[in-house]
């Protein structure tokens, strides 16, 4: 059969799996139906619930303008797809095409495309965690049941984490009245994600608004009552907190266990792919039937050194899971490359936080617009001379000036004058990035290597 | 009706709280707080707002058919038909 004769069959007749019914996942079946695929398409979710948003889960349902039930992601057309919902994938043989349902079930595929995200780190101490008032948020139900307990009027919500995630959920605490206490093991919060200058502000802003913000300790140890709800949390520094709603933030994990000997490239970092999105298996061959997007898939990007990049962003799961859902009925001369520019955005104590680029990478920060004193500012990050990411506190609509530079890799420090520069900004600073040795759970973006200029390979494959 | 904005697209404008106030509002100077799922009363404030977005953000079920603007890059090759 000719090349395009085959493309043209899987276009019509083939059979698409989508492992993942989230964000991700939707945006490619979206795609795959906008770009005319008519075959069979199926959408494996291991939650009982259609596609819905994450994001307002911290935000907008804890803030009481939404309900935690009812954040479903709209629908820009009819999918006809056949939707397993409430049961995950179990497994996956390459050989046979074949997916595993948790139910025993098996679903063949010519095009296998795998969305299955990450899932919120649990509270690593199993009894601690059964603790009735001890929370993670991530998912629907994960919503549900802290919206309900923080309406029942706790005395003291503590938070364990200062990423983005803890920092949300403190500030809509603080919203509403609630007293919360928020410990974090780095000495600001979001210096994972943002670094130790940007940090600074951040625990400022939380202090400000009423958070009890404990920076550079750990929690030793929760506790209980007879009856096995949470009262107070140790502290690394002999404090002791007491508290009847805990809230652990301690960032995500990739969701890859059910590929386990699958003999693709997967592991506790993600799933391997190339920048069209096609898997690599574990001896770094690529894959022509299996591809990944969203928060599960590390994949390289030419402007950040060919890194293996994780990203944990709205955008980029949007932005994947079209590229992939084209390349998987596209033939290669057809097919695009995912580079989309890194960018998120937080929302807290009222101020709106938006970074582009991959701030970690940065090794030098200049302000070059507003002032941190003001909570008004961009940030831009430098690594080897030239600019590799910004970030914005209330100053979103210069970002996207800041997004030519990282494209165009302009050099760094940024020598022209910009609107509202200040004298304190005319110099680099260091970005003040804890040692990227030590465990972190705030960066949204994970470096994951090989970068060309690393000169070295560790190569350890797990029981394959 | 589902909506979801696109908070990297989004540059607080704040036309969409000024023609649907009951589904978007501004929470301090540009964070945007919204409704995922407006009443269907909300329907014809919904579409306005969709449409006056200057950066095309929103989209709500259905908006492939509708008068909405192309979404810009990210959702181009989907939204152009």
């Amino acid at each position: 059969m000719t090349v395009e004769g085959f493309f043209e069959r899987l276009r019509t007749e083939g059979r698409i799996v989508i492992v993942g019914a989230s964000l991700a996942g939707l945006t490619a079946a979206e795609t795959l139906r906008a770009e005319g695929f008519t075959g069979s398409l199926t959408m494996i979710g291991d939650e009982p619930y259609e596609p819905y948003d994450r994001p307002p889960l911290s935000k907008a349902v804890l803030l009481g303008k939404a309900s935690p039930h009812r954040t479903d992601l709209p629908r820009r057309r009819e999918l006809d797809a056949d939707w397993r919902l409430g049961v995950a994938a179990a497994g996956l043989d390459l050989g046979a095409r074949r997916v595993r349902l948790a139910d025993g079930d098996e679903v063949e595929y010519d095009r296998l495309l795998i969305a299955t995200g990450v899932r919120a780190r649990p509270w690593p101490n199993e009894t601690e965690a059964q603790l009735d008032g001890v929370f993670v948020l991530r998912t629907r139900d994960d919503a549900v049941a802290l919206h309900r307990r923080l309406g029942a009027a706790p005395r003291r919500v503590f938070v364990i984490g200062a990423g983005f995630t803890g920092s949300e959920i403190a500030s809509a605490c603080r919203y509403q009245d609630l007293a919360v206490t928020v410990a974090e093991r780095a000495n600001a919060p979001l210096v994972g994600a943002l670094g130790g200058v940007v940090g600074a502000v951040a625990a400022e802003l939380q202090r400000e608004n009423g958070v009890d913000l404990r920076t550079g300790v750990t929690v030793t140890a929760l506790e209980g009552d007879t009856s096995g709800r949470v009262r107070a949390a140790h502290l690394s520094d002999g404090g002791v907190v007491e508290t009847d709603v805990v809230v652990v933030s301690l960032g995500a994990t990739r969701n890859t266990e059910w590929l386990t000997g699958s003999g693709l490239g997967a592991g506790p970092r993600g799933v391997a792919c190339d920048a069209g999105c096609r898997a690599f298996d574990f001896r770094g061959i690529v894959t022509d039937d299996v591809f990944v997007a969203g928060d599960v898939a590390r994949s390289p990007h030419p402007l950040f050194n060919y890194q293996f990049l994780s990203l944990e962003h709205w955008g980029n799961a949007v932005s994947q899971a079209e590229v992939a859902a084209h390349n998987m009925i596209s033939p290669s001369a057809d097919r695009r490359p995912h580079i989309w520019v890194p960018a998120f955005w937080s929302s807290q104590f009222g101020v709106n936080i938006k970074s582009v680029g991959v701030p970690t990478m940065g090794d030098q920060i200049m302000i070059t617009q507003g002032s941190l004193a003001e909570r008004r500012f961009v940030g831009a990050y430098g690594y080897q001379g030239r600019v590799i990411a910004a970030v914005s506190f209330d100053n979103t609509r210069w970002l996207q000036f800041y997004q030519q530079l990282i494209e165009t890799a302009a050099p760094f420090p940024l020598e022209y004058s910009t609107v509202d520069r200040r004298p304190e900004g005319r110099r680099p600073i260091p970005a003040d990035f804890p040692d990227p040795s030590l465990p972190t759970h705030g960066p949204t973006v994970t470096l994951s290597g090989y970068s060309p200029v690393d000169r070295r390979l560790v190569f350890t494959p797990a029981r394959h | 009706m589902r909506v979801v904005v696109d908070l990297n697209k989004c540059q607080g404008y704040a036309q969409c709280a000024f023609l649907a106030p009951d589904v978007f509002a501004l929470h301090g100077e540009e964070s945007l707080v919204y409704d995922p799922c407006a009443g269907d009363e909300q329907r014809a404030q919904l579409a306005r707002a969709v449409a006056a977005c200057p950066v095309g953000a929103i989209t709500a079920d259905g908006t492939d058919d509708g008068a909405a603007p192309s979404a810009g890059p990210v959702r181009g090759t989907s939204d152009d038909r």
